[in-house]
């Protein structure tokens, strides 16, 4: 819209500049996509839940730049006049509340659970049989396996003693 | 641009009427408004997973769930493969969305016509990748009320994880489908020569709006469910 009301000169640059903020996003779309990706093919072999919450902290980081470049860039907020960008930006700022609230509410949940609920407490340590043949498991190893038993390990140490010691 | 210089001194002529005080047509300041609504609603789903998720003891390893791609031998085990490829289709589809707006902009018919297209490969794309794992899932047992898989913990799961996912992802699947509906729409509109006529292509920004938008939803959807 605001194209038309200039010389053709300005109209040739204002288009050149265009391009190339759509080249910039989609690279930068791209490669930060590709972190997530890498940081979520190294948290499967990591069985620190410390490092694990660090990384998750991390990808929460990148797809917040990603919707940011998408919403400014793509959907163009960054450009329209600013009380535009306030009328999206004032109400959506619930959502901080609103994560902070219910994810709060489900911990004090389960933490209340773990305190007064025998039973509650009981099944987070009953181990069920895995069916090994089902699911293939011999193709992708027992590392994993062994991966995932050791993160489970500081929850229900007593429960199980581990087959390799 | 021009709003600046008139912003404060004539603040009340400014809402008065006769201008466009945001500086946007109508029905693209109505599409940003039920675009927030919808991600409300999204929030609230999302929000929801999270807030069941948090309560919950054990859950189970999304790297074990989603690790099968189409045509691979049974028992393959490749988390992450099959989903970054549909994420890169969703991007890809976005920036030729953004290349149409842009064509539109400059009156470019055939360059709004080819990258709607490319667009509604796209989303075609997308929905056959969604279409196959959903497929894949059920084939293992997973559906609402029906969860195959144990927690990552190796305890027994509720079906708290199926239902969400069925649910979040299948209302996603449903905007992509709308989405790809609209740009439909609009391409046989724009080949009708009907945004020629009118003399501007403001009906491909406002379906680039919700394309964006399900890309962006996507974005969530797919760091929440598959990484973390």
């Amino acid at each position: 819209m605001s194209h038309s009301h200039n010389a053709d000169a300005n109209h040739e640059a204002s288009n050149a500049a265009a391009m190339a903020e759509i080249k910039k996003v989609t690279i930068l779309l791209s490669v930060l996509t590709v972190i997530e990706l890498i940081l979520g093919f190294w948290m499967i072999g990591i069985s620190s839940a410390a490092l694990r919450l660090a990384i998750k902290g991390v990808i929460v980081i990148l797809m917040m730049a990603k919707a940011f470049y998408i919403v400014a860039y793509f959907m163009h907020l960054k450009h329209e006049v600013k009380n535009m960008i306030m009328t999206i930006i004032v109400p959506l700022s619930l959502f901080i509340w609103f994560i902070a609230a219910f994810l709060w509410d489900g911990s004090s949940f389960r933490n209340l659970r773990n305190t007064y609920n025998p039973y509650f407490k009981e099944q987070a340590g009953i181990k069920v049989e895995k069916k090994e043949a089902e699911h293939g498991a011999a193709t992708h190893g027992a590392a994993k396996h062994e991966a995932v038993k050791h993160e489970a390990g500081a929850t229900e140490a007593k429960e199980t003693p581990a087959e390799k010691h | 641009m021009s709003t600046t210089t008139t912003a404060s001194p004539n603040e009340a002529k400014l809402w008065g009427g006769g201008k466009s005080p945001f500086n946007l047509e109508y029905g693209k300041v109505m599409m940003w408004y039920f675009l927030m609504s919808d991600a409300f609603t999204f929030g609230a789903f999302l929000i929801s997973y999270g807030t069941v998720r948090f309560s919950t003891n054990g859950w189970p390893d999304s790297n074990e769930v989603f690790r099968s791609f189409p045509f691979a031998p049974e028992g393959v085990h490749a988390p992450l493969v099959f989903v970054s490829i549909m994420t890169f289709i969703l991007i890809v589809s976005s920036v030729t969305m953004v290349l149409a707006v842009h064509a539109g902009h400059n009156m470019d018919k055939k360059g709004v016509v080819r990258n709607m297209i490319l667009t509604i490969i796209g989303g075609i794309a997308f929905l056959s990748c969604q279409a196959w794992e959903w497929n894949h899932l059920f084939h293992e047992g997973a559906w609402w009320g029906s969860n195959p898989f144990l927690n990552a913990d190796g305890t027994a799961s509720s079906t708290n994880f199926t239902n969400f996912f069925f649910t979040i992802t299948g209302f996603h699947g449903f905007h992509v489908f709308s989405g790809v509906v609209i740009n439909i729409i609009m391409l046989i509109m724009t080949l009708m020569d009907k945004f020629e006529q009118r003399g501007h292509y403001l009906m491909i920004e406002k379906a680039g709006l919700y394309w964006h938008f399900v890309d962006l939803v996507w974005v969530f959807v797919f760091t929440i469910f598959y990484l973390l």
